[in-house]
């Protein structure tokens, strides 16, 4: 049988931590945050540059999944159209709870530029969303900014609660 | 007194034109101008009738008969060497005199020439589909179809392409306004949560120059944000959005400044 | 407020059980990870093979050409930035070419030497994305890290002239705003040396790649007279054995001028069209070395204007604007009301990235276009689909739709 050979007073101690069930949880959650990929326009190219070699979007354990059901947040890139809205519903209804939505740029914000019949006047009319991203197009850097803070935001709650409903409007 | 809006044409008006403003013309040339230009519409003209002819910013502009489209693009596809349909599409002139017109963008690539055939239509007429020429103009006629209404003779699927197969009215026609009728509106809600939800849900807030004064107090103060509607005091105090809480957070290394490097050279 | 439920049912038109035969219904999209957008299929299928598709298209549509008519010409330049949004430059060049053929103004050829530096980087970010991409969706994870971290360099060049990353804005009816800032230069050489061992890398990585070959090679062939027939234009044209380029055949801003060279293949398969977008990087940093050479002549010959003289139209430079009465109401004027084009049609097309790219502008004498149709290659690409899926396999589907090169918002605008 191997022996192991680690000095526990020395190279970090202990490996023991001692921490409440929340907070516990709540790394796990924020740490590995798994993003659907909602890339529906312009936006969608900064979230990809994102997840692409300078940003590194891995180092936040944001991994982009192609499938509502194994993601956690999903970040609306782009103009929902009209067309599209009943899909977006579909997509979120999908996604296993807890589960979070950012709003990415302008137009996923307030219909943005295209204040025009196609357009849905912000994505919070068909779901609700936990945080907004300016910019058209946000650069990555606010996109990993508001994953941070998202993070932040997830640390917040107390994990063993469900979650609760949250307001449309 | 209101001022008097016109119903037949819902776009964006100019606020002011002086009254003796004359709008200058794009020159006109004539086709003979051109060889190559005149070689063709002489071909043309020898088997249907051309309205009218001639050259605008270097493209020839020629005008027939509705009933005529297939052949003469066929005539100009198998002789002419205009094999390529461009675009196709539609300018609604109801207003003015109840008409489409209906232009035809074609492309020689042997002779790099390029052709407008035009024509009108009364509005409710249908136009001879040349999708049968150009495998194009399937989805160009389509296209049409969705924006203007015009429906095309002899396609082999006149469905809406742009916008979803249950909607209402054809958005490019000068009578459809730009943020959409009532049916638009209510669009995605009705399909998705229903007509009670829509008390639930609100109007859209198509306003674009709307501005909430309490917004601007509330937000744009940067460190001293409060949240929605809270009375503002004038003695909040400071406060900087830092990526992580104060205390640290468990399991996760502390950023700060002093310790991280700032890369000034992305090219390094 | 109470969640409010919702109405819609699951649907089951994927799957259809009372047909006798065995051919399966399957929707594709329209939000689907290696779509490249919003498009969606209905694949009619007999086991892995398809017989019949439908592209669905409309699921980005936002009404641009309804923008248009409601918008003064100038304010209509930023949202051409989001059509082809992987290269915006190239639309507003489009746009602003199309709206100066309609007034009629020359461009100072400072500007146009500018302009088509900003085309032909906007044409490298273009092709490097769709090689990214298209890489990604095939699984070469790796050239998708190379290609963006390419990109992200040319992005920083084009970010140090307008200040944006992506919706670029860069090109004004009349010329452009700026002059390029001082970096510029030299950090294009310093990319523009780096580059053919880039592109040297990805080829490395794919042109003997056994997976590559087979999702590549014969794969997805379009026939000369299909891509005539379907209006392709650009790399698919081009792939397919046309050698048709609108800066060669019908130049525009000074593309006469310099060498380049237009890669053609026969093939028409993926692999061809593969082959055509790495030939094209080359060729337009051979255009961009003669641009630098062009604009370090235009320095030394003093040639300092950057915007067309055209009072009725175009606002006079800001130093006049500050200065001079006149040119401060012209400017009002412009802003505030619009410039009013003369009265009459035009029709423009340029080489952007994915293929001709037109604009055609109905004027009608006032500061709104009476009409304005954007002729978007990838509309088109899309719609051979239609034609060029069935008798492939599903998993050729990906590699098609890769590289069609097709950006939906273009497509549907």
């Amino acid at each position: 049988m191997a022996q192991h050979k680690v000095n526990y007073t020395q190279d970090g101690g202990l490996p023991v931590a001692l921490t409440s069930i929340d907070k516990i949880v709540n790394w796990g959650r924020s740490n590995s945050l798994w993003a659907m990929t909602y890339g529906l326009a312009c936006c969608g190219i900064e979230m990809m540059a994102a997840g692409a070699s300078r940003y590194d979007f891995d180092r936040f354990g944001t991994i982009f999944r192609a499938s509502p059901r194994q993601s956690d947040v999903m970040i609306v890139a782009g103009t929902l159209t009209k067309k599209h809205a009943e899909f977006i519903k579909r997509l979120y209804d999908q996604m296993t709870e807890p589960r979070w939505v950012i709003s990415m740029g302008s137009c996923a914000n307030t219909g943005g530029m295209f204040n025009t019949y196609a357009t849905v006047q912000g994505v919070d009319r068909i779901i609700p969303v936990d945080l907004y991203l300016p910019g058209c197009a946000p650069r990555p850097e606010t996109l990993q900014y508001g994953v941070m803070l998202l993070q932040k935001k997830i640390r917040a709650n107390k994990a063993g609660n469900a979650q609760k409903a949250k307001r449309l409007m | 007194m209101r001022a008097y809006k016109p119903k037949d044409n819902v776009q964006a008006k100019p606020y002011y034109t002086d009254r003796y403003y004359v709008a200058p013309q794009v020159p006109k040339q004539d086709v003979a101008s051109d060889e190559v230009f005149a070689a063709d519409l002489e071909a043309i003209k020898a088997k249907f009738e051309v309205k009218e002819a001639y050259i605008q910013v270097g493209q020839m502009v020629i005008y027939i008969n509705p009933h005529d489209i297939y052949s003469v693009l066929e005539l100009m596809r198998d002789e002419l060497e205009y094999t390529q349909l461009s675009e196709m599409s539609a300018i609604d002139w109801i207003a003015k005199s109840n008409q489409f017109e209906i232009f035809y963008q074609m492309l020689s690539m042997t002779k790099r020439k390029r052709i407008r055939v035009k024509y009108f239509i009364q509005n409710g007429q249908a136009v001879d589909s040349v999708e049968k020429l150009f495998r194009s103009a399937d989805w160009a006629e389509r296209e049409m179809y969705d924006m203007f209404g015009i429906e095309a003779n002899g396609h082999p699927f006149m469905k809406r392409i742009l916008m979803p197969y249950d909607w209402q009215g054809h958005p490019l026609l000068k009578t459809y306004p730009l943020q959409g009728d009532e049916f638009a509106a209510w669009y995605e809600v009705d399909k998705i949560y229903g007509k009670e939800a829509r008390d639930i849900i609100g109007p859209e807030l198509r306003d674009t120059a709307r501005v909430d004064r309490y917004d601007s107090e509330r937000f744009a103060r940067l460190g001293f944000e409060v949240p929605k509607g809270t009375e503002i005091t004038g003695d909040e105090q400071p406060h900087t959005e830092s990526y992580q809480e104060e205390g640290g957070v468990f399991l996760i290394k502390k950023f700060d400044k002093e310790s991280s490097t700032v890369i000034d050279d992305p090219q390094r | 407020m109470a969640q409010v439920k919702n109405r819609l049912t699951p649907f089951f038109e994927n799957i259809t059980f009372d047909r006798d035969d065995n051919e399966l219904i399957l929707n594709f999209g329209p939000q689907h990870p290696s779509a490249h957008g919003q498009l969606r299929l209905m694949l009619h299928l007999q086991q892995e093979q398809i017989v019949k598709a439908h592209p669905d298209v409309g699921y980005l549509h936002r009404g641009m050409e309804k923008m248009a008519e409601n918008m003064i010409y100038n304010e209509f330049m930023p949202t051409t930035d989001r059509m082809d949004y992987i290269a915006s430059s190239s639309n507003n060049y489009g746009f602003a070419l199309a709206v100066e053929k309609l007034i009629g103004v020359e461009v100072p050829r400072r500007a146009k030497v500018i302009r088509m530096m900003i085309l032909e980087i906007n044409r490298l970010m273009s092709h490097l994305f769709w090689l990214a991409t298209t890489a990604l969706d095939i699984g070469a994870m790796t050239v998708f890290l190379f290609a963006f971290r390419e990109r992200e360099y040319l992005m920083d060049i084009i970010e140090g002239y307008c200040g944006a990353r992506l919706t670029h804005a860069a090109i004004r009816i009349g010329g452009v705003p700026l002059d390029i800032q001082d970096s510029f230069i030299s950090q294009l050489r310093t990319f523009l040396n780096k580059l053919p061992q880039n592109i040297k890398d990805y080829e490395d990585l794919l042109d003997s790649n056994r997976i590559w070959l087979m999702r590549m090679e014969e794969v997805g062939t379009i026939s000369t007279e299909m891509a005539l027939s379907w209006a392709c234009t650009g790399p698919m044209l081009r792939a397919s054995g046309v050698a048709w380029d609108i800066r060669k055949e019908e130049p525009y801003e000074l593309y006469d001028e310099v060498e380049f060279n237009v890669p053609y293949s026969d093939k028409g398969d993926n692999f061809a069209r593969y082959r055509i977008y790495m030939e094209e990087m080359r060729e337009s940093a051979k255009i961009l070395y003669q641009c630098i050479e062009m604009y370090e002549k235009c320095v030394k010959d003093g040639q300092t204007e950057l915007m067309a003289h055209a009072p009725k139209y175009i606002s006079a430079p800001k130093l006049d604007i500050m200065t001079q009465n006149y040119s401060l109401m012209q400017h009002f004027v412009l802003v505030t009301q619009g410039m009013r084009p003369p009265v009459g049609e035009v029709y423009v097309a340029t080489e952007s990235p994915k293929g001709e790219l037109g604009f055609y502008i109905n004027s009608q004498g006032g500061p709104y276009p009476y009409r304005l149709k954007l002729r978007a290659p990838s509309f088109w690409h899309t719609g051979i689909l239609t034609d060029l899926l069935p008798g492939h396999y599903i998993p050729d589907v990906v590699s098609i739709i890769g590289t069609t090169n097709i950006v939906f918002g273009e497509v549907d605008r």
